[in-house]
């Protein structure tokens, strides 16, 4: 079976146990827009200023909405031992991750995008014009976050605090991620809108390196 | 399948010492030994979780670089129930069954639901089963894809009267198939009826086996003072 | 194996460097233009970064080869490289705002590349922490490696994004830009010998350390099983 069909088929499966209980997705949605709020408490959101501070605190949020949801990727196969049946089945072990970070993917993006038109309306962006670019982006930067995240479970979920070790291991790695992002969305959101291509590069770069190490050690991840 | 002085360790802890021996095709062995011997450790290292410190655990026959062949006639049971609480009975089995690419899926995960039991409570969700329930699917699951090499890891635990009685049968069946069996289990157990062969474990070493075609009700004493020993 | 044995040679060697090193630095390179003596500061600074570099670059490799030979002696060298470069990586990040703070006014102007050290300082203090909420040996010993590859592929990335983001905001940049006097150039490379002894010493330590650390375990084992 092609390593694409087998990442398909714990791909479903992952989806199909968040959107019974769901409860993930909404407990991250919440907590981004808190966040979001609160930031926004420690300057004038009116200003000028804010429309310049306003994308480095949506990828602030996204990055540490992502680090909490990322956890339970690999905590949850633990409870029955549940990853041995995966790595018992016939399949590549890089199917298994691979599964997990296009579901993490999913997930990501989907809290992403309902989270935008509420930072839009909150911080009075226009994002219509620039909605395809500024989409790019997101799936660029969420990319290389889901692959990060997937693996950084896999090695959290060994060890003991998992739920703190997993953002203070993710989150100094992410920065060139977060700044790329950053930079690139404040360049669509700029007047005129541009796509700074360096930093896309940054992105790609960066999404290829932490995909083929993610294939080159998977083995090693999910070892017992 | 054949074990070939395997030791493992963790960390200092060694947990199999230089483990050497075979099993043939169709043998049904019982792997016994108190709390602790390596009967976990023996189990999983054949089901290929595990890899061995020192030694190999080969399988001739079997192409070393594909896993994936030799891991499709592989079917496990073991402490935990492999199963996920969160999907319903019937889900768990077709995520399963896609997995090990089975054909005729349907009517295989209905077989396998009827014959365990659970066929009524098929779209619930495997929290809400009793422990009992829970271990027979969790055996069920192991015989979906018709594994040739089953590995059994106490799998009485939590069974009734009943389910007892149906894991007899199945593993009586299966015998007769022709499919090898490696099952760990406690000396007072009624499965050890059927097995054509014991091997004892102590602390990591393998002390006695009564070979292909010895009785292994005479390990039975030897595994209880074992146990009581420590 | 005599553990306690210290190879003096060595000791004395490294200190004689240093020594040299040191009065170079103070007293044999000339004195810069616009910042007076405390850019002195600059011939251990420098070296500092660059001896923190190779401790992390010798973690990397001893990464790789554990997870594909699974000795666990690698994972020695490769925690002891780690603390060690983690100290020099300190260190870079102290005489960063010593030296700043005379010559600018601020402790810190988020300077590209000592920003990006302080990112690598975390990262390995992320990889320190792992591994002690990791309490099996080999478990520990082949996450961490694991995490130390993806961490070690990211630097660049970290030190080229950071760099690129500073040039949009150009603040004043530590150690300088622009080509050096020849004398400074080898008293820098004489001063980064130096501190490369000391690494290699302090690894050299840390390591025995390990190892022994190891042997106790083992030791006390064999005593459980056999009281048994």
């Amino acid at each position: 079976m092609t390593i694409i069909r087998a990442a398909g088929i714990v791909l479903s499966k992952e989806l199909r146990l968040e959107f019974r209980s769901r409860e993930l997705l909404t407990t991250t949605v919440v907590f981004v827009l808190m966040v979001i709020v609160l930031f926004s408490f420690s300057f004038d959101p009116t200003s000028e200023e804010s429309r310049r501070f306003g994308p480095g605190l949506l990828w602030i949020a996204f990055l540490f909405a992502g680090s909490l949801m990322l956890n339970p990727s690999f905590a949850r196969e633990q409870s029955n031992d549940t990853l041995h049946a995966l790595r018992l089945a016939p399949v590549e072990p890089f199917a298994i991750l691979l599964g997990k970070i296009l579901a993490n993917f999913a997930f990501l993006l989907l809290m992403e995008f309902l989270l935008l038109p509420i930072f839009a309306v909150l911080y009075n962006v226009a994002m219509l014009p620039v909605l395809g670019r500024l989409v790019l982006v997101l799936l660029l930067g969420t990319l290389g976050l889901a692959v990060t995240g997937t693996a950084f479970s896999a090695i959290s979920a060994q060890a003991r605090m998992r739920e703190l070790l997993l953002p203070l291991l993710l989150l100094p790695v992410l920065t060139p991620i977060l700044i790329a992002s950053v930079e690139c969305t404040s360049g669509l959101l700029a007047d005129p809108p541009e796509l700074r291509m360096n930093w896309m590069n940054v992105l790609i770069a960066f999404d290829i390196i932490f995909l083929a190490v993610s294939y080159l050690l998977c083995e090693t991840l999910l070892e017992e | 399948m054949e074990f070939h002085e395997v030791e493992k360790r963790y960390g200092a802890l060694v947990a199999l010492r230089r483990v050497t021996f075979s099993v043939a095709p169709g043998e049904f062995i019982a792997l016994l030994g108190a709390n602790g011997s390596g009967k976990t450790t023996l189990l999983r290292l054949a089901a290929l979780l595990l890899y061995p410190s020192r030694g190999e655990v080969k399988f001739p026959g079997y192409a070393a670089d594909s896993p994936s062949t030799l891991k499709a006639r592989i079917g496990v049971v073991a402490h935990s129930t492999l199963l996920y609480d969160e999907l319903t009975a019937e889900e768990n089995l077709r995520f399963f069954a896609r997995l090990y690419e089975l054909p005729v899926m349907d009517e295989r995960i209905t077989q396998a639901l009827e014959a365990c039991g659970v066929t009524q409570r098929r779209e619930s969700l495997v929290r809400t089963f009793s422990r009992g329930m829970r271990q027979r699917l969790a055996i069920a699951r192991a015989l979906l894809h018709g594994p040739g090499l089953l590995l059994l890891d106490e799998p009485a635990t939590g069974l009734d009267r009943q389910g007892l009685d149906w894991l007899v049968t199945t593993l009586g069946s299966l015998r007769v198939a022709g499919c090898t069996i490696l099952m760990s289990t406690h000396a007072q157990s009624e499965a050890i009826s059927l097995a054509t062969r014991a091997v004892l474990l102590d602390r990591g070493a393998l002390v006695q086996d009564t070979g292909a075609g010895g009785d292994p009700r005479t390990l039975l004493a030897d595994a209880g003072h074992a146990g009581a020993a420590r | 194996m005599n553990f306690a044995r210290t190879n003096w040679p060595a000791v004395l060697g490294a200190a004689a460097l240093i020594g040299v090193a040191g009065y170079a630095a103070l007293f044999i390179a000339p004195e810069e233009r616009t910042m007076g003596a405390i850019q002195r500061i600059f011939y251990f600074h420098v070296p500092c970064a660059w001896t923190a570099f190779s401790a992390f670059f010798v973690v990397f490799v001893c990464n790789i080869v554990y997870l594909v030979r699974r000795d666990l002696k690698w994972d020695w060298i490769g925690v002891s490289a780690a603390e060690v470069g983690l100290a020099f990586c300190t260190a870079v990040l102290v005489t960063g705002p010593i030296w700043a703070r005379p010559v600018w006014g601020i402790w810190w102007t988020w300077d590209a590349r000592l920003t990006s050290t302080f990112v690598l300082w975390l990262m390995y203090v992320s990889y320190l922490l792992l591994r002690t909420l990791l309490p099996d040996t080999e478990k520990r010993a082949r996450i961490s490696a694991a995490f130390g590859i993806f961490a070690f592929l990211d630097v660049p990335l970290v030190y080229f994004s950071i760099w690129l983001w500073r040039t949009q905001h150009p603040q004043p940049v530590i150690g300088g830009g622009g080509s050096l006097d020849p004398t400074m150039r080898w008293v820098l490379l004489l001063c980064w010998s130096a501190l490369l002894s000391v690494m290699i010493l302090m690894v050299r330590q840390r390591y025995r350390l390990e190892r022994m650390r190891h042997e106790a375990e083992e030791l006390a084992h064999a005593v459980e099983e056999r009281a048994r």
